[in-house]
């Protein structure tokens, strides 16, 4: 069990920021994602990005600004859980919580700030009949153990780079591999496209180009993928892996069933201080709406500030809060 | 202002009226008719999550940047016909198009 005050839920800027705000009120912070590294969609979806709308950074890389948020907040000494999923959260007799992962990792947490962006970011899923059937059964969305793959047959689906890197690493695992593809050309760096055509040309992998995996099915686990030519015939392959990469998405996820007023697939907040309707949780950033909400990573910093103050309130219930600059007071270490 | 015909995911369709000198993409339009478009990334080509099929009006709308294919390649869904909304301008050329939304956010919660 990790003990903390503050649980935040979703490491992208504003939840990063949270931790200094926090840590200027001598208040610990734990955060969990989805993702395997910090900075949310900055660093998942537009890592070299430039950003012309920060405070006192008139132009900066989104991958720059998480690493200087990560240098900002490194004095209060923060913990993570990253590549984990929030599944659940309970409420304690002494009004605490307890909150659990995908990965059944339990935080025990005086607050709990949801700074959770758009959601959890999840794989994007193609429309193949029964697919959902085989998941974990022979289907699956990432490659997070080669040796799973060693000496089966798998197929992949997916044109871009990481459905090519796979595709080049796994074609010295596995038994046979096979990559289909929709179009006729990759557009992924263009050293991983050659090699695929050249390790196809070699015959040590099977390409499938301008055809898509229509159904695919097996009896209890996957034995066979279907799949359909430009010319819309159908041909049947055995098979005992089927690896779908068509990146990620976000999805809302649990959050919709921790009792949270959702509006829109975002969290209502009173803007006094960003709280929701249960005590104790407040959603800062992308994930929270109110009247005149803007998805600003400069709003969400400010809504961190005042989630802080209220947050203290939890922690240190017989504290009063005193309010200081860090250019009197300086910041603190833990 | 031009007619634009707008399809949701479960087929009902809708004609927009909506102005065409005012440097705005058709993601930003369907946005502000309260289309469930997410938009992650913003506009950036960089998420498909405003993917769209163009049924009408394909020829007359400007090129794919190689941004937006490079996109379009890794969505499982992606056609001939496919588009991101956030790249398209939305000026007199886009006058009769029809569009059919792929990637609308099924939920609707509260």
């Amino acid at each position: 069990m990790i003990t903390t005050d503050i649980c935040i839920i979703g490491a992208g800027p504003v939840g990063l920021f949270s931790v200094f705000e926090a840590g200027l009120l001598k208040m610990r912070c734990h955060l969990v994602d989805a993702l395997p590294q910090v900075g949310g969609q900055l660093s998942e979806i537009y890592p070299q990005k430039p950003i012309y709308d920060i405070p006192g950074a008139p132009e900066i890389k989104a991958q720059e600004l998480v690493d200087n948020l990560m240098k900002q907040i490194a004095p209060f000494a923060p913990t993570f859980s990253l590549g984990e999923r929030v599944e659940t959260i309970e409420r304690q007799e002494d009004k605490s919580f307890i909150v659990g992962t995908s990965d059944n990792t339990k935080i025990h947490c005086k607050v709990i700030a949801i700074a959770g962006g758009l959601g959890c970011f999840e794989p994007r899923k193609p429309a193949i009949e029964q697919l959902e059937l085989f998941e974990g059964k022979g289907v699956n969305y990432m490659v997070k153990d080669p040796e799973l793959f060693r000496d089966k047959k798998i197929v992949l689906a997916g044109g871009g780079d990481s459905a090519l890197d796979w595709t080049i690493f796994l074609s010295n695992v596995a038994s046979s591999v096979t990559l289909v593809h929709r179009g006729e050309t990759f557009r992924g760096a263009p050293d991983s496209a050659e090699k695929v055509f050249h390790l196809a040309e070699a015959g040590k992998i099977n390409l499938v180009l301008k055809s898509n995996i229509v159904k695919i099915g097996g009896n209890g686990k996957l034995n066979e993928v279907h799949i359909e030519g430009a010319d819309k015939t159908i041909t049947t392959m055995e098979t005992d892996y089927l690896i779908p990469l068509f990146g990620l998405s976000p999805k809302l996820g649990p959050i919709a069933d921790w009792g949270l007023n959702i509006d829109k697939a975002a969290i209502s907040v009173n803007t006094f201080d960003y709280s929701t309707n249960v005590e104790g949780i407040f959603a800062i950033g992308d994930i929270n709406t109110y009247p005149g909400k803007l998805k600003l990573i400069l709003c969400g910093f400010h809504e961190s500030a005042l989630m802080a103050q209220s947050a203290f309130k939890h922690v240190y219930p017989n504290q009063r809060l005193s309010f200081k600059y860090t250019t009197v007071n300086g910041v603190n270490a833990f | 202002m031009i007619n634009i015909t707008v399809l949701n995911k479960l087929g009902d369709e809708k004609v927009l009226e909506v102005p065409e000198d005012m440097g705005l993409n058709l993601m930003e339009i369907l946005k502000a008719n309260e289309y469930n478009v997410l938009a992650t990334c913003g506009g950036m080509a960089m998420c498909g999550t405003c993917h769209v099929q163009v049924l009408e009006g394909m020829d007359n709308l400007a090129g794919h940047s190689d941004a937006e294919l490079d996109m379009l390649d890794t969505l499982p869904d992606a056609a001939p016909n496919s588009r991101l909304a956030c790249q398209l301008r939305v000026d007199e050329n886009m006058a009769g198009a029809v569009f059919q939304l792929c990637a609308e956010e099924d939920i609707e919660i509260g």
